[in-house]
């Protein structure tokens, strides 16, 4: 393994629609180094998950990669063959998604679908079948799955949002992973079963010492398990920073909007909110694609778009206030 | 009608719903009591399958009540909707979870607006008409000549979940039920609307029902807070109260369970209480206090006596064995 399992470079996505292509990704940058725990945070529909999917190439058929490389373990993934890039999903690289209902096959059972993960990766290889029963029991009470004989026999639908949820975790750490992208896990369970399922990847993933991708709208969430994160707003990396920095000392006006918007559990009423809404990616503004929904616009905002420059160490910020001329 | 009730827009009383399934009767609501005062927000807090939109339904009479009272005003109305005087149904309204479902995709906004003010004669001409709608857009903060042309499909999530608010208000109601009005949006609209919705609730009088699952939304927006598990509500008690001293475990292990951002927030979350287990089954739930298979306090008199409502402190309810012998 190299020294950065994954590096996204300059990353261009777009979507054929009928209307023309919807220019979603508009330069995002992300590095992971080994062992780091990295959180994207952003509202809907702002291109974390295409950008995760750009990673496992699984975007949908209409998707166009315009530019950019993404790097993982030095090869770039947008360029390797159909058997490295399986191997990259069987070996490397693993995804839990936002909805597990979705995830999980409704026609087989959660053993059949555990087993055939199991099955083809290559620490397995010419093992018995029998042996793979007593890992997925092994591998459902690692996730804190009571009953696990009962759960492998069970259909999806026989499981609650929860304990799918567990399910997709336990499928993607059946094998060995070096990364491990948690795709807004627990933005569709309960706030107590979102507490517990946190808790959960959190502890294995401290256990396995893997390295971590956390998308989430749930800032909370975010905060108390990753060391860095990268805000993105429409299709553009806007600000890094470790997340204590990011959270006490934000910089560009989006991450000072969204922490303004959050409810405090202390009281203190509501912020403003940030005006507007997501821009139409078919005719994206010029510009800083945040221009039209910023108290501080500048003239140049709306003309030419804002490069990533890092200010403070490791703190980076993609906005025209923190350029000196 | 005494003074206590005079203060009071709407009070439940012993409040029952039961749904017949094939796999047995879901007790959907079971048994609860709460009242609303003029111009507070109760909140109405629980998870999925608590129980809490539900009873959203039963006040507006979307559903029929198995058991128990609802009165408005001092007035019975635990009927279906069907049944309710006019009037009645004039001085209610609500604003549903999801706008995208809840606003007909091929009316124009103007339509969706309007449709309350014609059922109820309050408009005589169409240029009345088209005057009232626009001044209910501008309520809600939409400018009216760019909106009221347009259908739901144009609009973003926020601007649709105005809309609707704009027709809960269409009648100037004095009650509305907000059921999760912001939980299909971002954060960032999820302010705006709220800051609305505080705004309409100062300048038009009016009392909110608003169940929401988000307890961080609660503190900034509800007056008194009752929170349900399992078709019961087990805490009930002023907002401040509810958060700084939180006597419940089910509601120490929900604020345990809330992400926080600050230091500060950190301080208000109880340590005592970890989360653990899944919500039971609606159809079986367990004997005694329902929340006895996830509570680390639970003894053996709760796996077999419900608990009842004791009195901790003014306007302070719990339901919960932990509690009873103190009082």
């Amino acid at each position: 393994m190299t020294e950065q399992p994954l590096e996204i470079k300059d990353l261009y996505v777009g979507y054929r629609t009928y209307r023309g292509t919807s220019k979603v990704l508009d330069g995002v940058h992300l590095t992971v180094n080994a062992g780091e725990r990295v959180g994207i945070i952003g509202e809907s529909g702002c291109g974390k998950t295409t950008t995760m999917k750009t990673i496992l190439r699984i975007l949908p058929t209409n998707a166009v990669i315009q530019k950019g490389e993404v790097y993982f373990g030095g090869k770039d993934v947008l360029t390797i063959g159909k058997n490295e890039l399986n191997e990259l999903r069987r070996k490397h690289i693993a995804m839990i998604s936002q909805d597990p209902t979705a995830a999980l096959n409704p026609v087989f059972n959660i053993e059949t679908q555990l087993i055939d993960i199991i099955k083809y990766s290559e620490a397995h290889k010419g093992k018995k079948t029998e042996e793979f029963k007593a890992k997925c029991v092994r591998i459902l009470k690692e996730v804190a799955l009571p009953d696990p004989e009962r759960v492998l026999d069970s259909y999806p639908f026989q499981l609650s949002g929860g304990m799918k949820q567990r399910v997709c975790i336990a499928m993607a750490l059946a094998t060995p992973r070096h990364l491990l992208i948690a795709d807004e896990p627990t933005t569709n369970l309960d706030v107590t079963i979102q507490d517990q399922v946190l808790r959960l990847i959190k502890d294995i993933v401290e256990k396995r010492k893997l390295s971590v991708i956390l998308i989430s709208q749930a800032l909370g969430s975010v905060k108390g398990f990753v060391d860095e994160v990268y805000v993105m707003y429409a299709g553009n990396t806007v600000e890094v920073a470790d997340t204590k920095e990011l959270f006490s000392n934000p910089l560009h006006p989006y991450t000072k909007g969204l922490l303004d918007s959050t409810p405090k559990l202390t009281g203190g009423g509501f912020s403003e909110g940030i005006k507007g809404r997501v821009p139409d990616y078919i005719n994206p503004p010029s510009g800083c694609r945040f221009h039209p929904r910023c108290n501080y616009i500048l003239s140049r905002c709306e003309k030419e778009k804002p490069p990533f420059i890092y200010v403070d160490g490791n703190h980076g910020v993609a906005c025209w206030l923190y350029c000196k001329k | 009608m005494t003074m206590e009730e005079a203060e009071k827009i709407l009070v439940v009383q012993n409040l029952k719903k039961y749904f017949k399934t094939t796999f047995g009767t879901v007790k959907a609501v079971d048994d609860i009591s709460f009242d609303v005062r003029f111009g507070e927000t109760l909140g109405l807090v629980g998870e999925s399958g608590s129980g809490k939109s539900t009873t959203g339904y039963l006040t507006m009479g979307i559903y029929t009540p198995t058991a128990g009272k609802i009165l408005f005003k001092g007035q019975d109305v635990s009927v279906h909707a069907l049944k309710r005087p006019k009037h009645i149904k004039k001085d209610m309204s609500m604003v549903f979870q999801d706008p995208a479902s809840s606003l007909n995709p091929s009316k124009t906004i103007g339509d969706i607006v309007g449709l309350p003010l014609k059922i109820h004669g309050m408009v005589n001409s169409s240029s009345e008409f088209i005057e009232k709608v626009a001044e209910l857009l501008e309520t809600v903060e939409l400018p009216p000549e760019r909106f009221m042309h347009r259908r739901p499909g144009d609009l973003g999530g926020g601007e649709k979940q105005a809309v609707a608010i704009a027709r809960a208000i269409a009648t100037s109601p004095s009650f509305v039920v907000l059921d999760e009005p912001t939980s299909a949006l971002d954060v960032s609209i999820q302010a705006k609307i709220i800051k609305i919705l505080m705004k309409l609730q100062q300048e038009l009088k009016l009392s909110y029902l608003f169940i929401t699952h988000d307890l961080s939304l609660m503190r900034n927006v509800a007056s008194r807070v009752a929170i349900m598990y399992l078709a019961k509500i087990y805490e009930y008690a002023p907002a401040r109260l509810f958060f700084h001293n939180p006597l419940h475990p089910y509601t120490k292990m929900l604020l345990s369970s809330v992400p926080v951002l600050t230091d500060e927030e950190e301080a208000l979350k109880p340590r005592d209480v970890k989360s653990t287990g899944e919500v039971s089954s609606a159809i079986n739930p367990p004997p005694g206090c329902r929340f006895h298979p996830r509570c680390p306090f639970a003894t053996n008199i709760c796996k077999v006596k419900e608990p009842e409502f004791v009195l901790t402190e003014p306007g302070h309810y719990v339901a919960c064995h932990l509690y009873t012998e103190k009082s």
